[in-house]
């Protein structure tokens, strides 16, 4: 089954045990985001430190199909204690390799677990299931920073 | 009209359509049960949109020239053969772009009443809504019976009212005592759910809408091309379904009304095509149904539908009812002996072939996504009917729907499909 290049392992590991689940206090920063396709949604909450640089705390909680929660789960691994420039180099990898249409040779380096996600990039309806909780962490960061009242 | 009981012959159907002839994802053969968003087009019908190309193509109702004369009467022969279909005059048949269309026809209409009758003293109070007023839906409506309304009361201070669904799928028809009232102007109501194929009582509906002398709205997106509907025996005041759902081409959709509502209703769009007369002070509207179709018709899809159409009545609409009522009857008891499964909506034969289920511990999306696997093509997510998911107690559902062109074999290869989604995720 081809099938199997899309619900890699990997994936399926974090969307049956996902890493750092729950909403956690303190944050500074929230984001809420809809697939307005599926209805899936998801609560994002960061902690910035002090200096507003370093991830300190990323905390979710949502409804949605294995691709959108094991994507949270990767993020959460995968940028936890990095500071924002490193997100945004992260978040921008992760975003090229979804859009290559599963042609693309990932930076494992960078994504970690998320390199799993590149037979996703494959299926367009399901690019965005993948996309939900980075966008969830970018608005929460921009609204952490005060950017975004 | 009389139709013979017949059991369809699908092997014969399945090969007037061309889509169903090919091979989709890992070379399987397409299973197709996403009817109740789009249904495919047999070949008639697809031929008779090129034909029309290819043949008569010109503007209808403008010109004398031969073009012209043929293409205006192969639209408004189509319009009389789609008229036939539920039973209504070609006059009260009112082409749009979709059925969405069609419902804000009628809420726009409502609204540019209720704007004009503040200088017009000839606008008919019906269809004037006021902040007093009361709009009746009901929770199992499809967005596009929602939004409209929504959006009316908001501009008219109206309050939308709803009666509720009960959880297993049914609607609180107890409640319809209370909620009807002198304030309700319009009720709305969808004649069988796209999400759980559950059929309304709109006997009972009609009589309270006529007890407060409401206007009547039936959401028929889901009925007419899966059922005998008969305007005439309903007592709605309007209906509205699409044409790409009954076999028909994409971009074209019905708006069927009494003379009366179509005579007193002031129109959506205005333009050309739907005048009598325009001079600079002051412009004169057509009779129904030019006064609702302003600008140039989709004449190649009103043509193609009308094939959709005489496809359908060559095998009986009560045949094609009693067919998808087998199937969907299959469907729901095979997929409540799989371990694991819940299927929301009516357990009994009674119903239509939209047939909504869930797999324990598993997300639409991931099911829907290995039945694609398979080459079965189901739909996944809220159907635009989220308050009906909510009442539910779901984000989203995967729903199989039938038609015509599915047979028992389709439904076996489904059921065995979904078995193999549990083996998928259960053996990782």
């Amino acid at each position: 089954m081809k099938l199997s290049n899309m619900y890699q392992e990997v994936i399926l590991d974090h969307y049956k045990s996902p890493r750092g689940k729950g909403l956690r206090e303190p944050f500074t920063g929230q984001s809420h985001q809809v697939n307005p396709t599926c209805g899936d949604e998801i609560t994002v909450r960061v902690k910035l430190s002090e200096d507003k640089n370093i991830i300190e705390d990323i905390s979710y909680e949502g409804v949605g199909c294995s691709i959108s929660q094991a994507a949270m789960s990767i993020l959460f691994e995968q940028v936890l204690g990095k500071n924002v420039s490193e997100f945004d180099e992260i978040s921008k990898e992760f975003l090229a390799m979804m859009q290559s249409k599963g042609i693309y040779e990932p930076n494992e380096d960078l994504l970690g677990d998320g390199i799993a996600m590149i037979g996703v990039a494959q299926y367009p309806a399901r690019i965005k299931c993948a996309l939900l909780s980075w966008m969830g962490v970018k608005d929460a960061i921009i609204r952490s920073k005060g950017e975004n009242k | 009209m009389t139709e013979s009981k017949i059991k369809l012959d699908v092997k014969t159907i399945k090969l007037d359509f061309p889509i169903l002839q090919q091979n989709v994802r890992n070379g399987n053969k397409l299973v197709y049960l996403d009817s109740a968003a789009t249904s495919q087009k047999p070949k008639i019908v697809i031929d008779a949109v090129s034909s029309y190309y290819e043949k008569i193509n010109s503007g209808v109702h403008r010109g004398a020239h031969y073009l012209a004369e043929l293409a205006t009467d192969a639209y408004e022969d189509s319009r009389q053969a789609i008229a036939g279909f539920v039973n209504v005059k070609a006059e009260q048949i009112i082409f749009t772009k979709n059925a969405t269309e069609s419902i804000n026809l009628l809420a726009y209409g409502l609204l540019n009443a209720t704007l004009q009758a503040k200088f017009d003293k000839k606008i008919d109070p019906r269809l004037v809504i006021s902040e007093n007023d009361e709009i009746l839906i009901t929770e199992l409506e499809h967005h596009s019976n929602i939004v409209p309304w929504q959006d009316l009361c908001l501009k008219t201070g109206a309050q939308l009212k709803w009666i509720p669904l009960n959880a297993d799928g049914s609607l609180d028809y107890s409640s319809l005592e209370k909620l009807v009232s002198k304030k309700t102007k319009v009720i709305s109501v969808t004649h069988m759910s796209n999400v759980l194929g559950t059929l309304t009582d709109i006997e009972l509906i009609t009589k309270y809408a006529k007890s407060v002398n409401a206007l009547l709205f039936i959401d028929a997106c889901q009925s007419v091309p899966h059922m005998p509907v008969d305007f005439q025996n309903l007592g709605a005041d309007a209906i509205a379904w699409s044409g790409h759902k009954m076999l028909g081409p994409l971009g074209i959709g019905l708006f069927a009304a009494t003379t009366e509502l179509l005579d007193i209703l002031p129109p959506f769009l205005t333009g050309g095509s739907m005048i009598e007369t325009v001079t600079m002070e002051k412009t004169t509207f057509a009779k129904a149904p030019k006064k609702f179709e302003a600008g140039t018709p989709a004449a190649a899809e009103a043509v193609g539908l009308a094939q959709g159409v005489a496809y359908l009545n060559k095998i009986g609409m009560t045949n094609v009812f009693q067919h998808e009522k087998d199937l969907a009857n299959k469907m729901v008891q095979g997929l409540l002996e799989i371990p694991g499964v819940t299927v929301f909506g009516p357990h009994d034969g009674n119903r239509g072939g939209a047939v909504s289920f869930a797999l324990q511990g598993l997300h639409p999306h991931d099911v829907g996504q290995v039945l694609d696997d398979l080459g079965i093509a189901v739909r996944v997510g809220h159907h635009c009917a989220k308050p009906a998911m909510k009442k539910l107690n779901v984000q989203s559902t995967t729903r199989a729907s039938t038609y015509i062109y599915n047979d028992e074999s389709d439904v076996d290869i489904f059921l065995d499909g979904v078995t193999k989604v549990f083996e998928f995720f259960g053996s990782k």
